[in-house]
């Protein structure tokens, strides 16, 4: 019962969440902070997926958990990479 | 004969456990599996990282891992506090250059993640000659007394584990 | 009484708590800050941290209540949590490369400039 309500609250939290990212990526002062909000955005978007793991009560979403975390990273390093040296792979 | 089949020991038993939590059961197959990849990729990718990091002590390892998990806690409390009630001209930012005496690539690497996930500090730049940190601090009033805590803190002891 | 069952859920749902709470402080810092360099601290930590509070709290309840006990959740939190100092820093280094100028931070000390200034090709590093 109290976990419902744990559950979402939480929800709610991290829609928010992406909400106030979105902000920043349409707003932001400059591409750092634009690439930092894209990050941002999948780092709460993971915890969205698995807070319906959760609520659906199984356990398959996590490999698309674990994709999101890992294509994440990489694009935004590449990113960065990209904007500090105006290549990626030297 | 076991130098040149397992290069990198530490590395070929990570990748044996990450194969298991990955396919998140317990079966022979998949133990094979575990045990070809721990093999060949550290064989395969051995000629980029010729140098064996050494661990001269696992259980300050172990200990050391237990205090940033504890101090990464405190972090986030810490910076929590500052993102709700300080008001935003109120915090006091701080580029803080630290020397560091570690020498082994694998700890500085240690340190500097150590440094951006604790106490209010993100690692931002490393010196040519990768003998200094920059760090920036988000509130920093005494920017002396932030170096001289990494410096005791947590350099002294990777100090201890990895040179 | 309480039984076991409702204390377990009342920890599950204060993690859960905690990670939403800490997951929104992380994007409201992005907004609150000034500075960029500022800007990165929250979600280095705080959305970390609360992302890594709500996988705990599922790894715990699909444990406890649906009796499928999962390891990749750990895998996940263990990958944020190496990663985001990585990312931390070369989002630090494009932002230094980009906005910041060479004279606006402070010196190494040593005869070398910092890595993100330095002009010539040639690694360096000496360990």
């Amino acid at each position: 019962m109290i976990l419902t309500y744990a559950l979402d609250f939480t929800l709610g939290c991290f829609g928010i969440a992406l909400l106030l990212n979105l902000w920043l990526l349409l707003r932001g002062s400059n591409v750092v902070d634009r690439v930092l909000a894209l990050d941002t955005m999948v780092v709460n978007s993971i915890a969205l997926i698995v807070l319906y793991g959760i609520k659906s009560g199984s356990a398959l979403n996590f490999e698309a958990a674990i994709l999101f975390a890992m294509t994440g990273f990489v694009s935004s390093v590449a990113f960065a990479k990209y904007l500090t040296r105006g290549s990626v792979i030297e | 004969m076991m130098r040149r089949l397992f290069p990198h020991p530490y590395l070929s038993l990570t990748l044996f456990i990450v194969w298991f939590l990955l396919v998140n059961d317990l079966k022979l197959g998949s133990a094979v599996l575990a045990a070809f990849l721990a093999i060949t990729i550290p064989l395969l990718t051995g000629a980029y990282w010729p140098n064996r990091p050494q661990i001269k002590s696992v259980p300050a390892l172990i200990a050391y891992g237990l205090i940033v998990f504890w101090d990464v806690i405190l972090a986030n409390i810490q910076v929590a506090r500052i993102i709700l009630f300080m008001p935003a001209d109120r915090i006091r930012s701080a580029w803080i250059p630290v020397p560091i005496e570690l020498r082994t690539p694998e700890a500085i690497a240690l340190l500097s993640g150590t440094i951006t996930m604790t106490p209010g500090t993100v690692t931002a730049d490393m010196s040519d000659c990768g003998r200094v940190l920059l760090i920036h601090a988000l509130h920093a009033p005494d920017p002396d007394a932030v170096r001289d805590d990494i410096k005791t803190r947590y350099e002294a002891r990777l100090k201890r584990i990895f040179e | 009484m309480i039984g076991l069952d409702q204390i377990t859920e009342i920890v599950i749902a204060a993690l859960l708590v905690i990670g939403g709470i800490f997951g929104l402080i992380g994007s409201f810092g992005l907004l609150k800050l000034r500075d960029p360099m500022q800007r990165l601290h929250a979600p280095t930590k705080a959305t970390t941290v609360g992302v890594g509070t709500a996988l705990l709290a599922s790894v715990l309840d699909l444990w406890i209540f649906e009796a499928t006990l999962t390891w990749q959740e750990l895998l996940v939190i263990a990958f944020l949590f190496l990663t985001a100092p990585i990312t931390a820093l070369f989002l630090a280094k494009a932002h230094l490369h980009l906005t910041v100028r060479h004279e606006d931070i402070p010196p190494t000390g040593t005869k070398r400039p910092w890595a993100t200034y330095s002009t010539d090709d040639a690694d360096e590093f000496q360990p």
